[in-house]
């Protein structure tokens, strides 16, 4: 029972854990909270259903093809509502970025009307795995084995790579990167790539996992990844996988003991206790002002 | 007195009537934002939840304690005030933009509580009596938007309201000249949410029945979207602002549906052109004295 | 009389040490400058003294307060004002408003005191505060310049600006981060008259500056930081000859 609780929990930790991730990689770079994070996750799930539905194509090309789309609307989104607000007060980007939020739900909402969408039975193997009294599903599995890929990816792309290194100077000083001769805005449209596409996956992810695709699904579960960010330290990369998996495993278990009526008040207890006790997080740095 | 007001109030085409007094709670809780995210640069996203509160309150103390509706109006204030000082004081110590995060999750959380609680009637929501008093409604509200404007344009004036643009300007600096900045952010929260809970109060009362989901999310970027359109920090702003997007749905029937969509982008096209909004920079006792300056100069003359 | 004194102050920030036992103090009515190559640990001192940084090791007494474990706003209010290296000004807000805000610990009113402005006390102490920052502005010569906004200056007033705004606070204790930075040698002369000006209203001055020329003119005394340590305390003439100060800081001027 408590093992088999376990498992479900790091499943819906792992995807709060890929839509931290790009909460905190776009925080550390801009200190931009962006807002319509939540609604890129949420587009990365509607896309791929529409893959499904109209074109009928499998769940792995229909994962790979979201995780492009909002790869790119990452980068729009970007370049349009954020890049001009850069030297703006941050309550301007931050209001810029709910704007973008809003119009984004509500466009899914005229589209694709009120009612949640499911994925067609069949979309990905029913079966499970059977460990003495643990039974883990296929698509625990790959929820798993994806967003294990993807965050692994990411530490390679972050650490081993030129523009890795470009990404990791610019959310230390943005100016002097830009003097060392590091393309700014190319680093933050790819961060925004980045976070996207991890984004999109948490979508689909999700999306099929609970059979549910909905226009308002991106407000709550990015609030939660949100708090996730917090809790492991915003900014920091390790930081928000462990929070997303700490968050995901906090919830089941409340739910387990039965107090299924609060589970999405969990992430905000957490996020509350954390900003009293360690705002800056498990893993995070402590921030020095500037001056 | 009574009387006379009511008659008075009953000279007034209901219809018009209805959307003055929407007006009216509106510039109340869009100036409370403003007090927030205006002058002191913090954005709250639960200004609705606030407004719940107040509105949920007030709506109790007529039920079960008959309250008198001045002393309601009070009360269901403090009460919000009460709510934001504790989600404030955790995140407001720091930097940066939690509150917004906080206060939408609390705006959540407050929805799903008042949906389980007995009290609210759960999802049925409450059916609001009319309040106790000899006085109208519209005159309260009328007389909640006289003091409202008065008091905040005294607050931007003062000592007070001049650390709160400090700490909005910059929070560094504000604290290099002994502002203390936790305190004066924490202050400036309690008096808009009291705002949002006199405005919910008033709400409660002219529109009598009120449910949880009434006041989501969408309710707090409805009253956002009124201080930023309008112009942060500016008092003309606010009531044009209020003015505007209350009226709106009046007149443009047919856009109910896209009604969110233009808000998004009314929001993202706000902040790229025109941060300030349409009266961004207007300062309530400039123009006063303008209308007073064009009165005086013809007899000068 | 003794204003400001560190003692052993030492501060880390992880492995890195910043400023190591650094002990000096600052006696009432003089300027003391403070130098050092860059990193040398300068304007930490200053964020130390503000309470921006939590010192690791000793203890900073302002008037026989330790005032190591205060807030920033706390500091300030027992009269310590200061400029910023890189200009921290209300930029939206008038220049007048932003002298106000300087001279905010000179009021008591609040929140309430708001609402309550025409009664003759609050309107009164209004009044007081709105010739303190006329005064301070006055002393700057930027009183023609009071309804401008503070962004729209050009950046040598805004450097003065900053010193009013600091001046509002009626400091005993004013620290000047690089005042002279960026100035030309006509409005360098004019600053080192009006940091004159402020020393002989009975104000203690502590600088930090680049400009060896301006500080070795302006200085009463001079301490020297080399990689967070305290090198060399003295006159600027001991100062100018000290074989240490030469070897870590003049002589790489004089390379140059």
């Amino acid at each position: 029972m408590l093992w088999q609780q376990l498992i479900n929990g790091l499943a819906l930790g792992s995807t709060y854990a890929l839509i931290a991730l790009g909460y905190t990689m776009v925080y550390g770079i801009i200190q931009l909270i962006n807002f319509a994070h939540g609604e890129i996750f949420m587009a990365g799930a509607f896309f791929a259903f529409l893959m499904v539905m109209v074109l009928k194509v499998n769940i792995f090309i229909a994962l790979i093809l979201a995780m492009a789309f909002c790869m790119l609307l990452g980068i729009f989104i970007e370049f349009v509502a954020y890049r001009r607000l850069r030297n703006s007060s941050r309550l301007s980007a931050l209001i810029s970025a709910i704007g973008v939020s809003i119009f984004l739900s509500t466009l899914a909402l005229l589209v694709f009307g009120a009612d949640a969408k499911g994925f067609p039975d069949g979309i990905f193997p029913n079966g499970q795995l059977q460990l003495g009294s643990v039974s883990i599903s296929f698509l625990q599995i790959l929820i798993f084995v994806v967003s294990g890929f993807l965050m692994l990816t990411l530490q390679f792309i972050v650490h081993r790579t030129k523009i890795g290194k470009a990404m990791r100077a610019t959310s230390q000083d943005y100016n002097t990167a830009a003097l060392m001769g590091v393309n700014v805005n190319m680093v933050i449209s790819f961060t925004f790539a980045l976070g996207s596409m991890l984004a999109a996956a948490g979508g689909v992810l999700v999306g099929v996992y609970f059979n549910a695709v909905s226009f308002n699904m991106g407000l709550l579960v990015g609030l939660k990844a949100f708090a996730a960010a917090v809790l492991g330290g915003i900014g920091s990369i390790p930081g928000a996988m462990l929070g997303g998996i700490l968050l995901g495993v906090t919830e089941v278990f409340t739910v387990t003991v039965g107090f299924s009526s609060y589970r999405d008040a969990i992430a905000f207890a957490v996020l509350v206790l954390v900003l009293l006790f360690r705002p800056s997080g498990l893993l995070g740095q402590k921030i020095q002002k500037k001056v | 007195m009574g009387n006379f007001l009511q008659n008075v109030v009953n000279q007034i085409d209901p219809y018009v009537m209805q959307i003055l007094v929407n007006i009216g709670i509106g510039i109340i809780l869009a100036l409370g934002l403003n007090v927030i995210t205006g002058l002191a640069g913090q954005l709250s996203l639960g200004h609705a939840a606030f407004m719940s509160i107040g509105a949920f309150t007030g709506a109790i103390l007529t039920i079960k304690l008959g309250m008198p509706f001045g002393v309601n109006l009070l009360c269901s204030g403090f009460m919000a005030a009460l709510f934001s000082v504790l989600i404030g004081f955790p995140t407001l110590r720091l930097s940066g933009d939690y509150l917004a995060i906080a206060t939408l999750g609390f705006a959540e959380i407050l929805k799903v509580v008042f949906l389980n609680l007995d009290i609210t009637n759960r999802a049925l929501g409450l059916s609001v009596p009319p309040p106790y008093s000899s006085i109208p409604l519209p005159v309260y509200v009328l007389i909640s938007v006289v003091l409202a404007v008065t008091a905040l344009a005294l607050m931007q004036e003062s000592r007070f309201g001049r650390a709160l643009k400090a700490i909005r300007e910059d929070e560094i600096a504000a604290e290099a000249m002994g502002v203390n900045a936790t305190r004066y952010k924490i202050q400036a929260f309690a008096i808009g949410s009291f705002y949002a809970g006199v405005g919910g109060c008033l709400y409660a009362h002219f529109i009598a029945y009120i449910n949880p989901s009434d006041f989501g999310f969408l309710k707090s970027i409805d009253i956002l979207n009124m201080v930023v359109l309008g112009g942060l920090g500016s008092i003309p702003g606010v009531i044009l602002g209020a003015s505007l997007l209350t009226t709106a749905p009046e007149f443009l029937g047919f856009m109910k549906q896209y009604r969110m969509l233009v808000y998004g982008i009314i929001l993202i096209i706000l902040m790229l052109f025109r941060p300030n909004g349409l009266l961004g920079g207007v300062s309530f006792k400039e123009m006063v004295l303008k209308i007073f300056r064009k009165r005086t100069q013809p007899s000068r003359a | 009389m003794t204003v400001l004194e560190l003692d052993k102050v030492s501060i880390r920030f992880g492995g890195l040490v910043a400023v190591s036992q650094v002990s000096f103090n600052i006696h009432a009515g003089e300027i003391l400058a403070l130098i050092g190559p860059n990193g040398a640990g300068k304007t930490t001192i200053f964020n130390l003294i503000m309470g921006l940084y939590k010192l690791t090791d000793g203890k900073i007494l302002f008037k026989n307060i330790n005032i190591s474990s205060r807030k920033p706003h706390q500091i300030a209010a027992l009269g310590i004002g200061r400029t910023f290296q890189t200009i921290h000004l209300f930029n939206q807000l008038t220049v007048f408003d932003n002298v106000l805000i300087g001279a905010h610990t000179q009021g008591g009113r609040n929140m309430t005191g708001a609402l309550l402005k025409w009664l003759p006390a609050i309107a009164k102490e209004e009044k007081d505060l709105h010739e303190l920052a006329f005064r301070c502005l006055q002393m700057v010569g930027l009183e023609k310049k009071r309804d401008a906004l503070a962004k729209n200056l050009p950046y040598g007033e805004q450097r003065r600006l900053e010193i009013a705004r600091a001046l509002a606070l009626k400091p005993s204790l004013l620290l000047l981060d690089e005042p002279a930075a960026g100035m030309n040698p006509q409005e360098t002369k004019e600053l080192m008259e009006l940091i004159h000006v402020i020393r002989n209203s009975g104000i203690t001055i502590l600088l930090v500056e680049h400009d060896m020329k301006f500080v070795m003119k302006i200085s009463d005394r001079i301490v020297v930081l080399d990689y967070g340590a305290k090198i060399a305390e003295g006159v600027p003439e001991e100062i100018r000859t000290s074989p240490l100060v030469i070897q870590a800081y003049l002589g790489k001027v004089g390379a140059r």
